[in-house]
């Protein structure tokens, strides 16, 4: 094998080495990037895709109607909605159920709702302990749009130019 | 009167036990903790904070691993051989312990101070690698079993070279006792300590005390991304804690040797009163941490050698290195450069 004097030189005095060293010492005493998760979290963006909601309009109605479009388009099959015609004659859901542990966060049912009312929220810390668990309901999904729906209405309200 | 007294009858037996605790309490505390200072400083030189949940900055994160491994049951593959797959850590961690028998710790200050001290020591440390070939035969396992291989070829390519440096510090010290080689270096400071003449011994022992300790970057014998873990993938719980104190005791006893060997062992860096004045053990121990902290830079900074890269700097770089230094120091012994030398 050939090797030029050079390379013979860099490589039998460890200069090489050292210099790989030197590096690293340096690193050693940078300021250090780790995000300590649970009190530091990294910034999220409006469009940030976590937990589920449903939302409702101002006067309370709620706004899904039950068109499937989010179960059609669902890739992962995780939502299951029936619905039937309420004495108003408007078309709700009865059943509107969210199996999270399926759920791949793509989004594309919040795309596809053209009442903006299955959207994803910034949530991102939840757990189920036992099977079941993480199928929420449309009452829980209610239950969320209505604890959060300030900061939905802000989200989709600072993402409105791109959509 | 003192001596005697602890010299004879059952006062003997007891006195050997208390120093072996003496020692081996700290030295296994201190490989606990040494498991901590490289996720540390790793973790540091990688940007990142290392542990720092358990206990003030992650102090505590040792004994929770201990905890965790002492209640991890100990899964045994059935195609195992059974009696060599349980013996197999119990081989690896004794001569672990072993070698420090004879290590000097101050003057004349070593649970024995035996005049074939650094032979003893080349000898026991040799003996660890069975620990790993005896772990892969008996786990029944390709992944193993390449690993035992790859250690068995590494021990015996880096062992000729470590033994050619540790000849260069015999021709100089004239003796195999481990104190009196260190009492051979004691004189001007640093620059009297052995790692100037002989630095080439110098470089190439700590190096293959790497390679020896199977550290990266020569940890082939585990390497995680060719063979998983090598020789301990089918260990768990506290036959997998066994390999894992046996391989970071060695790392402590490599660093204390190097110290002992090239660094001037207890002996301060330079001959005033206020440094001479800090006990030697202290300066002993100081060293060897530095070492240890080269150990952990090392692995933060190179990636794993190639297998026949490995070979190539063992059989033929080192050993004709060495064979050449020790022809140098021969010739420098035999003329009147020997004033240089002592």
């Amino acid at each position: 094998m050939h090797i030029r004097p050079k390379q013979w030189f860099k490589t039998f005095f460890l200069t090489e080495m050292l210099r790989g060293m030197q590096l690293t010492g340096r690193y050693f005493f940078a300021p250090k990037i780790t995000v300590q998760y649970p009190e530091e979290q990294t910034p999220q963006s409006p469009r940030f895709r976590g937990l589920h909601a449903l939302r409702r309009y101002e006067n309370g109605e709620e706004r899904c109607i039950a068109c499937k479009l989010c179960e059609a388009v669902c890739p992962a099959m995780a939502i299951t909605i029936e619905s039937e015609q309420r004495s108003d004659g408007t078309r709700r859901t009865t059943r509107y159920d969210i199996d999270l542990s399926k759920c791949i966060f793509c989004g594309l049912c919040e795309e596809s709702c053209p009442v903006d009312s299955i959207v994803e929220s910034r949530v991102l810390s939840y757990h189920g302990e036992i099977r079941g668990d993480l199928i929420y309901t449309k009452d829980m999904l209610l239950a969320n749009g209505d604890r959060l729906e300030a900061e939905l209405a802000a989200d989709r309200e600072a993402d409105r130019a791109y959509r | 009167m003192m001596q005697d007294f602890f010299h004879t009858g059952w006062w003997a037996v007891l006195w050997s036990i208390i120093k072996i605790v003496i020692v081996v309490v700290p030295l296994l505390l201190g490989v606990a903790y040494l498991t901590l200072a490289e996720r540390k400083v790793i973790g540091y030189m990688q940007v990142r904070l290392g542990p720092n949940r358990v206990g003030f900055r992650g102090s505590l994160q040792p004994i929770a691993d201990a905890l965790k491994l002492m209640f991890k049951e100990v899964i045994i593959p059935t195609n195992a051989n059974r009696f060599l797959f349980l013996a197999a850590p119990v081989l690896a961690f004794v001569p672990a312990l072993l070698v420090w028998a004879a290590v000097p710790f101050g003057p004349d200050v070593a649970i024995s101070n035996m005049n074939a001290g650094l032979l003893y020591v080349l000898a026991i440390a040799g003996l660890g690698v069975y620990g790993i070939i005896v772990a892969g035969w008996a786990s029944n396992s390709k992944y193993a079993f390449l690993g035992a291989m790859r250690a068995a070829a590494q021990l015996v390519a880096y062992e000729i070279a470590m033994g050619f440096a540790l000849v260069g510090v015999l021709m100089l010290a004239q003796t195999l006792n481990l104190s009196k080689i260190v009492e051979a270096q004691a004189g001007g400071g640093f620059w009297s300590w052995y790692w100037l003449p002989l630095f080439p011994f110098f470089l190439v022992y700590f190096i293959s005390g790497v390679a020896e300790t199977n550290r990266a970057p020569f940890d082939v014998a585990e390497g995680e991304s060719e063979i998983v873990a090598g020789f301990h993938v089918e260990y768990s719980g506290m036959a997998f804690a066994l390999f894992f104190l046996a391989e970071y005791a060695n790392m402590i006893f490599v660093s204390l040797l190097t110290t002992v060997l090239f660094l001037g062992g207890w002996y301060a860096p330079i001959n005033t009163p206020l440094l001479t004045w800090i006990p030697g053990l202290v300066w002993l121990l100081l060293k060897t941490a530095f070492l240890l902290y080269v150990f952990l830079w090392i692995r933060a900074t190179f990636p794993r050698y190639r297998y026949d890269q490995i070979m190539r700097l063992g059989w033929k770089v080192f050993i004709p290195v060495t064979i050449a230094w020790i022809v140098v120091v021969g010739i420098a012994l035999e003329t009147p450069m020997r004033a240089l030398l002592r």
